[in-house]
């Protein structure tokens, strides 16, 4: 009784939760939904009339292409950020205590700064006659400058510099709370260190990689700013199509339709890391 | 054993100072006395001169700490009584609503700024501070209730439990008990969502009214217009700010930490 009576209490510290989260994210989210199945006015603004067209729109070729070109990307920018951010992390939480800590901050700090300011240091050094240019051409590597910028590899490098920093900090959190004794077991009944690994460390690591993978696959698909600055109008991805239907065209509808689709694939993701991994918490969220 | 540690402390370092390498250059390109990021002609401050000369600049500073103090305030109140809510009430659905509330977190930025233009739109709200107020709150009270939750959750009970049981209502309880002990938490909380706001681009671009500039959106136009290095000075101010903060949380966060672990264990 006394319980209840508590929790009574307390209760009301959740209604402003509640309430921002109801009125201010249940209802986007419900609206956005509720817009991708509208139809665009003629001029400005949506006309109440149910209607698939946005969704089929989407399997035009202009928009199947830009969707498997984005996909396409994300999926060599996922996989460049498992590569590099995995070592990363797992080295990391490897290290004593205090030069843990203060690597722990290093990595949060570029997280936290403009990630406009990191594009832009690609943009210095990539340009023609850039830093990279100029130090590669005093190396006799190349003869006449690369010119990366506005180059597809000028986009992936800046995705992966700006979302890597995900990955190393959740894979980081789960090899950190791993159970050693495990992999001493192993090591103990003879197995060598590579197969320790892969069968005993890189499974219970799994949680961090997943998270990691998702937190780095479905942003690389919207960071429409990364492409903007880097890869010029030449690199056209699911987040330039959104920001353009949406602040150009005015075909908010369709702009819906394709967040819609970029949330189902994300909602399908996060079910499988809880299918996989069994758990309900994403790892290092923080 | 021994060479493979060598590998792990090469790697760690390369990928550090990679990591490092594009916000340090802009950096060293904000002395630089020539117009063009191409050449060097030397060392200047002109173009911090020419930064605090330009009104446009300090107008986007202005509304960029405005926005940042009143949302990450907002986000603190919020986030932290749903905290102290969350694990202190039996209440059914509290994990799906928790789950909502965290959705931020991992939702694109792009999706989250088109739901909010749309959304703003259909209520008819002006485009403007207060829009970017509403928007700027809901993605950092996830922030804040993850520092609080964690905090709570290695929080002594029998604290709390001791006020109840000498007649503290609950809101004194929470007044003289629950918030000193999760104060740094929350403090740590509002800075890395000052950080959010004070850095945030993409949500701000679709929410932001006409004649409404914060400082990323500024540099976002002009950095696809036309270079100069007036911005790298802009940015390395920025950097600076952001590093201070980060830091600042840190320690906090560590100041509370410590703490806890000298409480006696009953």
């Amino acid at each position: 009784m006394k319980n209840r009576k508590r929790s009574g209490g307390n209760a009301a510290f959740l209604a402003p939760l509640y309430l921002f989260t109801v009125v201010f994210l249940i209802g986007p989210f419900v609206y956005m939904i509720v817009l991708s199945f509208l139809t665009r006015a003629e001029s400005w603004g949506v006309v109440n009339e149910f209607t698939f067209s946005n969704y089929t729109k989407i399997l035009k070729p202009l928009y199947l292409s830009t969707f498997s070109r984005s996909l396409k990307l994300a999926l060599l920018v996922t996989f460049l950020i498992a590569l590099t951010g995995y070592p990363f992390g797992y080295y990391m939480a490897k290290l004593p205590p205090k030069r843990r800590a203060r690597l722990l901050m290093l990595v949060m700090i570029p997280f936290y700064t403009s990630s406009l300011m990191r594009m832009y240091g690609w943009i210095i050094i990539f340009r023609a006659n850039g830093v990279l240019d100029k130090l590669l051409l005093a190396l006799h590597v190349i003869e006449r400058p690369l010119k990366l910028l506005y180059t597809y590899p000028a986009v992936v490098v800046g995705m992966v510099y700006a979302l890597l920093p995900f990955m190393m900090l959740s894979v980081y959190s789960s090899v950190e709370k791993m159970d050693w004794s495990l992999v001493e077991a192993a090591r103990d009944m003879g197995a060598s260190p590579t197969k320790a690994f892969f069968t005993v460390t890189f499974p219970l690591t799994m949680p961090g990689l997943m998270t990691g993978v998702i937190l780095s696959f479905i942003p690389s698909m919207g960071l429409f700013f990364v492409a903007d600055i880097l890869g010029g109008n030449k690199i056209v991805l699911v987040g330039n199509v959104i920001q353009e239907q949406l602040m150009k065209v005015h075909d908010w509808p369709f702009a819906a339709a394709l967040s819609v689709v970029l949330m189902l694939m994300m909602t399908v993701m996060i079910w499988l890391y809880r299918k996989i991994t069994g758990s309900s918490e994403m790892e290092g969220m923080i | 054993m021994k060479k493979r540690s060598f590998f792990s402390e090469f790697y760690l370092i390369l990928l550090t100072v990679l990591m490092y390498l594009p916000i340090i250059i802009v950096m060293i390109y904000s002395f630089n006395e020539n117009k063009l990021s191409s050449v060097w002609s030397g060392l200047s401050l002109r173009w911090y001169e020419d930064l605090f000369r330009d009104r446009d600049i300090a107008a986007a500073l202005l509304n960029s700490l405005i926005l940042g103090v009143l949302s990450s305030l907002a986000a603190a109140v919020i986030g932290t009584l749903g905290a102290i809510g969350t694990l202190r009430t039996g209440f059914r659905g509290k994990g799906v609503m928790e789950y909502i509330a965290t959705l931020p977190m991992m939702t694109p930025e792009i999706i989250l700024g088109m739901l909010f233009l749309a959304f703003f739109s259909l209520l008819g709200l002006p485009f403007g501070m207060m829009t970017l107020v509403i928007s700027h709150t809901a993605f950092c009270i996830p922030y804040v209730f993850m520092q609080v939750k964690a905090r709570l959750a290695g929080m002594d009970k029998s604290y709390e439990e001791a006020a109840r049981d000498l007649g503290a209502r609950p809101f004194r309880v929470f007044f003289d008990i629950t918030f000193p002990l999760i104060f740094p938490g929350i403090l740590s909380g509002i800075l890395l969502s000052f950080a959010m706001s004070f850095d945030d681009v993409i949500i701000s671009v679709f929410v932001t009214g006409a004649n409404v500039n914060t400082l990323p959106i500024l540099i976002y136009t002009r950095l696809k217009t036309g270079l100069t290095p007036k911005i790298n000075a802009l940015c390395t101010l920025m950097f600076l700010a952001t590093l201070f903060l980060v830091l600042l949380s840190s320690v906090i966060g560590r100041v509370g930490n410590h703490k806890k672990r000298k409480e006696p264990t009953p």
